[in-house]
């Protein structure tokens, strides 16, 4: 499962948190710093990383570290990682 | 699915019941709003939406108006107010914060589809990094969702950025993008980009009062861009922060504003609060069945606006248009009608 640690990376990088910082639990504004110009940051930052467009409604229910390895995994993007 | 499917008759028969649902569910979860619909002699059954209380929209400035225990409450929405002005607050539950942004994506997807669109924003990031993040801010951030490669017109001492949007129009000026910005915004700098936006979708809100002063109108507007920016898709939107979430919006013919299946509006005669017919201005209602965690099903707004015509434009249901401000009402921001239009 490596492309959960780079989405952990994209989580932390993207969300200004220290490295090693635990992100599995993480849920939107649940932390100052995942506001929503963060949530954007995060989303395109995600797409950069896996190569994958993120639809509206994809990006506003991506509530969650869990919503967003759903996510990537429905974009087939965890299998070939 | 689109959002923009119930004629007239159709969409009385699913908000009636809901709405009253609604009216009695906040009767008993909001103590004030239960105190104000006694002192009314409200009670059902309501045999129409027209026949529903309704509730000023100023209370929302001056009573706590909240549905769910003080625990639950996830955000609070302010609107902007002028200075020395009370702003509204608005009360959601982490459940109200999800929907709100759903229906209004569900809303905008009639005219921008479901992807993310490259996105032209008509202001300066500047906006949306204030620490009191200011209703046009709010609103700038909310939109920010629809659209990817987020690109500002006016750099942050408010110019406009030719650099960037030349470069934005090199990559993506060949396919749909989105333009969106408060509507005097648009006005005063759109035109000045000298730029061919025809491929554009202009998204754009926030009231013509400022316009109006220039007798700047509705159909002046959209005649102008066509000419000077090549932009044929234009939407006005109408939306408060009262009623986050929910936004009417303007036709492709710039016929009018239409109402989102789960929500309507009711012209009322300022003189006799009875229902107005088409053709005759009055105050506008607006009625949604999104606030579930505070009383603003049922709202009296403090526009003024007409009902054109029911069930007889490109999309069913009553289409409508703003005329102003009501002479007594006092006065807003004038971006205060975006709000907070996503969380």
């Amino acid at each position: 499962m490596i492309h959960l640690d780079r989405l952990r990376d994209v989580f932390r990088v993207s969300l200004g948190l220290p490295a090693g910082a635990d992100v599995d639990d993480l849920r939107y504004r649940a932390i100052p710093q995942w506001d929503s110009l963060a949530h954007m940051a995060l989303v395109a930052a995600i797409e950069d990383e896996f190569d994958i467009m993120i639809d509206t409604d994809e990006m506003i229910d991506m509530s969650s570290f869990t919503h967003a390895v759903r996510l990537l995994e429905k974009h087939g993007a965890g299998a070939s990682s | 699915m689109s959002v923009f499917r119930l004629t007239a008759d159709e969409r009385e028969a699913a908000l009636l019941p809901r709405l009253a649902e609604l009216t009695e569910w906040h009767r008993r979860a909001c103590p004030p709003y239960q105190r104000i619909l006694e002192a009314i002699g409200a009670a059902g059954p309501y045999e129409r939406v027209a026949d529903l209380p309704w509730l000023p929209v100023r209370l929302f400035k001056t009573h706590e108006l909240r549905s769910v225990p003080e625990e639950q409450v996830f955000r609070v929405l302010t609107s902007s107010g002028t200075t020395g002005q009370a702003p509204s607050r608005v009360y959601l539950d982490r459940e109200a914060a999800a929907a709100q942004p759903r229906m209004l994506a569900a809303t905008l997807r009639a005219v921008l589809g479901e992807r993310r669109l490259p996105m032209l924003i008509v202001d300066s990031r500047a906006v949306t990094r204030a620490t009191a993040l200011s209703a046009r801010g709010a609103g700038v951030l909310g939109m920010m969702n629809f659209g990817r490669d987020h690109t500002f017109v006016l750099d942050e001492r408010g110019g406009l950025d030719r650099r960037a949007v030349e470069a934005f129009l090199a990559r993506h000026g060949h396919a749909p993008f989105l333009v969106f910005g408060f509507t005097f915004m648009v006005w005063l700098h759109l035109p000045a980009l000298r730029a061919d936006l025809s491929q554009g979708v202009l998204i754009h809100s926030g009231g013509w009062k400022k316009l109006a002063d220039q007798a700047v109108d509705n159909a002046a507007f959209r005649r102008r861009l066509g000419a000077e920016c090549g932009l044929s898709r234009i939407h006005d939107f109408y939306g408060m922060v009262e009623q986050i979430g929910t936004v009417f919006l303007e036709g492709p013919e710039g016929d009018g504003l239409y109402c989102p299946d789960f929500a309507d509006v009711v012209i009322r005669d300022p003189e006799t609060w009875r229902e107005a017919p088409p053709g005759v201005p009055g105050v506008i209602e607006v009625v949604s069945t999104l606030p579930t965690s505070y009383p603003g099903h049922v709202l009296l707004t403090e526009d003024l606006g007409v009902v054109h015509g029911v069930d007889d434009g490109v999309w069913p249901g009553k289409r409508f248009s703003v005329l102003g401000r009501l002479p007594r009402a006092e006065t807003r921001g004038c971006s205060d009608t975006a709000g907070e239009v996503a969380a």
